[in-house]
C-alpha cells in the first residue's frame, strides 16, 4: 500500500524528512508547501514534486493520506487542527504546541477521528535511548532515584539577527530547540513531570531568547531530574544529548553512541547484562534502516509512522499524547523560570496565554518572512 | 551528454581518512573528545601524516575542515618532503552548514558560506524564483570555495560528502550530481567521488544520468554496519555493478577485530581501495601489513625508512 504524503515547511528538518519520505519505498509525495517561493521553485525544477505556497489549497487539492509539517513551533497547532479537521494523519516536528492546553486539545481530536499522530522525538529511536528504557522497564536499576538529562551544541556562538528560532513567541531558543529533546527522554523513562523548581531561562548571546536552561523536576515516587542545557557552547562538534540515571541498584549512562551500565551484585538479572561494568555501543544497539541519512533514528521514526498509518496503530512511541506530557513540563519550566516561584502540576497554565500567542504570531511571521 | 570517470586515476590501495583528527567517532564520545584533545595542536596532526607518509600511505582523504588548511600549508611548503603527497577533499565539512541553518535556516546558511554575496541577491531578486543556471552557479561558488585550500596540490579525486550526497539522493535532485561532476572534471581535472550511506540506491541514479563507473565510497564491513539497502545488496553490486568501490568504516567502529576486518573487505569482489583512520604509526602499520597479506597483488609505494 502506498501512502500518500504532503510536507509542509522546508526549513532544516523539513527538507531531512522530504528526503527520507521522499526514498520510503511505501510512500509517494504528493505535495511540499513553504513560505519561501525560492526553496519551492528550485524543487519543483529540480524534483519535479507539486508545490504549494499554502497549506489549506495543499490539503483541498492534493489526494493526501497524511502531513508532516516542519514549521516554525508557534504555527503547528493551527496547521496540525487544519489537518486534523480535513482527517489525515499527521507528524508533527517537536516540540508540539507551545500551549499545552491546545496540544492535548489535538491529541483528542485525532483520537476522536481515529486518525494516527506522531511527534519528531527521534531520541526514542536512537538504539542506546531504546537500551536505557529496556533496562528501567525491566527494573534493572531496581528503584530509581535520579536522572541527569543534558544537551549541548554549537548553535549560538555570538550575537546575531533574527530568525524565528531566536524568538521565543515563534518556538525559538534552545529550550524548544533543544531542551524539549531531553526533557522528552525524561518523560519518558520516569513519566509525568509534576513540579519544577529552580529553573533558570538565560540568554548568553541571544538578545531575545534563552541559550542555556537549567531546572529541576520531580516524579511520582520521589524521583527527581535535572535538566542541563546550553546551546552556546563550542567544545562540542554538534549537538550531543545525554542521559545519566541512577537507581538502588546501578547506573545508566547513555549517549546516541554507547550504554555504560553498572549493576550491583544483587541487581536484578537482565539477559546480556552482569554484576559490574557492562557497555554497548551503537554498533550492536542499532537496527539497520533502509535509507540513512542522518542517522538511523530519523529513519526508523520516519518508517514508524508509515508503518502505523498502514497498520491504523493509534497507539505509538511519540503520538500527540506522549509528546503533550512534555509540553506540559516545559511549561511548567516556563512558568516557574518567569514567576521566580516553584510551580506545580495543580497550577500550570499555559506559558505565556494563548491569546497573547494568537496576536503576537502573525506579527512575527510577518517580520521573519520580510527578511 | 554523458559523463565517464574511467580508470584514468588509479587508486592506491590504502587512504588515509581524517575523523580521528576531528572528534568523530562512531563508538564513543568520550574517545572522540581525548582524541580532539590529542589533535588540538596541528603538529599532533601532522606527525600522524607523516608517519602514514613513511608507511607508504600517502593519500590523505579528507574533509573540507578549516583546519585541514593548515596541513595544505606545511605540505605546500615542504614540497621535497612531500613529493608523493595527494589529497582527496571531501566537501563540505556538514556541521559547519548544519549548525548555521539551525541558526540562520537554508538561505541564510547559503549566504554565509557563499564568497560572493551578491550573486545570491542579484539571482533572488528577479522575480524569487532561481533559474537553473543560477543553481549551477551557487553550487560551483561554493565548492570553488571550498577547494581553495587546496591550491597548487594534487588533488585527482574530489568527494562530495554523504550528508549531501544522501539529501540530494532522498530529493530526487539528481542533476545536482552531475553539475558536480562536471565542474570537478573541467575545473579541476579530477574524478568525482560520492560518499554514501546508500550505495544501491546511488548506483542506480548515477547510472540513469550517465555517470558511467563512479568512484563511491561506502561503509562495507562484515557486521553490516550502516549499509543502507543490507550488506547482500553490497555484495551483489560489488560483483555484478561497474563501479569503483571504496571501503570505508571496514572496522565497524572497532567492533570488528583488525584481522578479521581486513581479511572480510579483501576477499570481496572489486574494492579498488580501503579508507581507514589511525592515530599511531604502529597501528597504521598494523592496517598496511594486514592489507598487503589479504591483497598480496596490491602494493603500496615503497615505504620511506624512518628518521
Amino acid at each position: 500500500m502506498t501512502t500518500k504524503i504532503g510536507l509542509v515547511g522546508l526549513g532544516k528538518m523539513g527538507l531531512s524528512h522530504l528526503a527520507l519520505f521522499n526514498a520510503h519505498p511505501e510512500v509517494e509525495v504528493v505535495g511540499i508547501c513553504d513560505s519561501a517561493g525560492f526553496m519551492l521553485s528550485v524543487l519543483e525544477k529540480y524534483t519535479g514534486l507539486t508545490t504549494y505556497a499554502d497549506m489549506a489549497v495543499m490539503l483541498e487539492e492534493a489526494d493526501l493520506d497524511a502531513v508532516v509539517i516542519s514549521t516554525p513551533s508557534a504555527l503547528h497547532a493551527r496547521m496540525v487542527r487544519a489537518a486534523l479537521e480535513k482527517g489525515v494523519h499527521v507528524f508533527c516536528e517537536k516540540p508540539f504546541c507551545l500551549d499545552p492546553a491546545e496540544s492535548e486539545e489535538l491529541a483528542a481530536l485525532a483520537r476522536s477521528k481515529g486518525l494516527v499522530t506522531q511527534v519528531g522525538y527521534h531520541n526514542r529511536y536512537v538504539g542506546a535511548f531504546q537500551e536505557v528504557k529496556r533496562l528501567i522497564d525491566a527494573g534493572a536499576l531496581g528503584r530509581v532515584t535520579h536522572i541527569l538529562a543534558e544537551a549541548y551544541g554549537p548553535v549560538v556562538l555570538r550575537e546575531q539577527g533574527v530568525t524565528w528560532r531566536s524568538q521565543k513567541g515563534l518556538g525559538g531558543g534552545s529550550l524548544y530547540d533543544y531542551a524539549a529533546h531531553p526533557l522528552n527522554l525524561v518523560n519518558w523513562f520516569a513519566g509525568e513531570s509534576r513540579h519544577a523548581g529552580g529553573s533558570v531561562l538565560n540568554p548568553i548571546f541571544s538578545s531575545e531568547t534563552d541559550d542555556e536552561v537549567y531546572s529541576t523536576f520531580s516524579f511520582d515516587d520521589g524521583v527527581t531530574a535535572q535538566l542541563s542545557v546550553n546551546w552556546s557552547d563550542e567544545s562540542q562538534r554538534k549537538m550531543t544529548t545525554k542521559i545519566t540515571i541512577w537507581g538502588t541498584m546501578g547506573r545508566i549512562y547513555a549517549d546516541r553512541q554507547e550504554v555504560q551500565v553498572y549493576l550491583r551484585q544483587d541487581a536484578p538479572l537482565v539477559p546480556g547484562y552482569q554484576p559490574g561494568w557492562n557497555v554497548k555501543y551503537t554498533t550492536e544497539l542499532t537496527e539497520e534502516v533502509w535509507f540513512y541519512l542522518r542517522g538511523e533514528e530519523y529513519s526508523a521514526q520516519v518508517d514508524d509512522f508509515v508503518t502505523r498509518i498502514g497498520k491504523g496503530a493509534l497507539d505509538g512511541v511519540n503520538s500527540f499524547d506522549s509528546a503533550a506530557a512534555t509540553d506540559r513540563s516545559i511549561a511548567m519550566l516556563v512558568n516557574d523560570a518567569t514567576d521566580g516561584a516553584t510551580s506545580s502540576s495543580t497550577t500550570v497554565t499555559a506559558a505565556p496565554p494563548r491569546n497573547r500567542y494568537r496576536r503576537l504570531v502573525p506579527a512575527l511571521i510577518r517580520k521573519v518572512v520580510r527578511r | 551528454m554523458s559523463v565517464t570517470t574511467g580508470p584514468s586515476t588509479s587508486l592506491p590501495p590504502l587512504l588515509f581518512g581524517d575523523n580521528q583528527f576531528f572528534g568523530v567517532n562512531h563508538m564513543s564520545e568520550e574517545k572522540a573528545r581525548a582524541q580532539a584533545m590529542r589533535f588540538q595542536d596541528i603538529s599532533a596532526v601532522q606527525a600522524v601524516l607523516d608517519a602514514a607518509y613513511e608507511e607508504g600511505v600517502r593519500t590523505f582523504m579528507c574533509t573540507t575542515h578549516e583546519r585541514i588548511a593548515l596541513v595544505c600549508d606545511h605540505v605546500r611548503a615542504n614540497p621535497d618532503r612531500y613529493a608523493e603527497m595527494t589529497f582527496y577533499p571531501c566537501m563540505p565539512y556538514a556541521h559547519k552548514y548544519a549548525n548555521a541553518m539551525t541558526e540562520d535556516g537554508p538561505l541564510g546558511a547559503l549566504r554565509r558560506f557563499l564568497p560572493d554575496e551578491g550573486f545570491l541577491d542579484a539571482a533572488l531578486r528577479g522575480g524569487r524564483s532561481l533559474a537553473r543556471k543560477d543553481i549551477a552557479g551557487i553550487t560551483t561558488l561554493l565548492i570553488d570555495s571550498e577547494m581553495k585550500m587546496f591550491a597548487g596540490l594534487r588533488t585527482p579525486v574530489i568527494f562530495l560528502q554523504n550528508v549531501v550526497v544522501d539529501l540530494l539522493l532522498g530529493l530526487g535532485f539528481d542533476e545536482a550530481f552531475r553539475i558536480f561532476a562536471d565542474h570537478v572534471r573541467r575545473r579541476y581535472d579530477a574524478e568525482p567521488g560520492f560518499i554514501t550511506m546508500n550505495t544501491p540506491k546511488l548506483l542506480q541514479v548515477l547510472d540513469s544520468l550517465g555517470i558511467d563507473n563512479p568512484i563511491v565510497c561506502s561503509n562495507i564491513n562484515k557486521v553490516g554496519f550502516r549499509m543502507s539497502g543490507g550488506i547482500e545488496a553490497y555484495q551483489r553490486m560489488l560483483g555484478e555493478r561497474r563501479f569503483r568501490a571504496i571501503a570505508m568504516s571496514v572496522f565497524a567502529s572497532g567492533a570488528i577485530p583488525p584481522r578479521e576486518a581486513i581479511e572480510w573487505v579483501c576477499e570481496q569482489p572489486n574494492i579498488e581501495a580501503i579508507v581507514f583512520g589511525a592515530s599511531s604509526r604502529t597501528n597504521i602499520r598494523a592496517t598496511r601489513e594486514l592489507v598487503e597479506e589479504y591483497w598480496p597483488h596490491r602494493r603500496q609505494v615503497d615505504q620511506v625508512p624512518v628518521g
